[in-house]
């Protein structure tokens, strides 16, 4: 019996709804899941990637 | 042989790792051999952390949940490196770190974030904003891995 922390407690997951869905773009990857009670929220997390940081450019100039 | 007008790649480690002090900072003497603590501290859609940011706020960061405390968890960096070799002309070599784990927040409830200040919490100066998607988690863990240690996805990269 598989239990899930929600806003209600922990939880049966027998009891609860399960969706799950990604996305996707340039900076970052996701994976999220939610669980629902009727009609209601109860749970969601995220697991997201981020792809790439960020970048500084450094520069000298001539001294003639 | 020639000279090559350039931006030494050393420097690019050093300034990461606090070994350059440019301005009339006094006072401020790097003694000790550790390295600093860093946090990151998440905040929500409606903060203005840019590059503007100079230090930690609380401030539209989002509420203590969870595992959640204000200021963020504590995080840690790989060491500073280098793609080889190092470039004998300016911008040819790329300085990178990332943070060395993904940023993990369990039993958390945050509605509309999107995005990290990390933190230098030992001299309470700010590093570095880093934004995505806005999220929500309720109840749920919020996982943000780091991409790839290299010259090109690092999470701070100095070309």
């Amino acid at each position: 019996m598989a239990l899930i922390t929600t806003t209600k407690g922990e939880l049966d997951e027998t009891l609860l709804e399960k969706r799950t869905g990604s996305e996707d773009n340039e900076n970052e990857s996701l994976q999220w899941v939610e669980y629902w009670l009727d009609s209601e929220l109860v749970h969601r997390s995220v697991d997201m990637q981020l792809k790439k940081g960020i970048n500084f450019g450094a520069d000298i100039t001539n001294l003639i | 042989m020639a000279n090559t007008q350039a931006l030494c790649s050393q420097f690019k480690i050093d300034a990461l790792n606090g070994q350059h002090v440019f301005g009339a900072a006094a006072g401020f003497v790097r003694g000790t051999t550790a390295a600093d603590t860093f946090k990151a501290a998440i905040y929500l859609a409606t903060a203005t952390m840019n590059a503007a940011t100079t230090a930690y706020s609380a401030t539209n960061e989002v509420g203590a949940s969870g595992s959640y405390a204000a200021g963020g968890p504590t995080v840690t960096w790989i060491t500073p490196a280098q793609n080889a070799p190092a470039a004998t002309t300016n911008g040819g070599s790329t300085t990178y770190t990332t943070l060395s784990a993904s940023i993990v927040v369990t039993t958390f409830t945050a509605t509309a974030f999107d995005a990290i200040l990390i933190y230098n919490a030992t001299t309470s100066k700010a590093v570095s904003v880093h934004t995505f998607g806005s999220q929500t988690i309720t109840a749920g863990t919020f996982t943000l891995t780091m991409p790839t240690n290299d010259q090109t996805t690092g999470l701070i990269r100095i070309t």
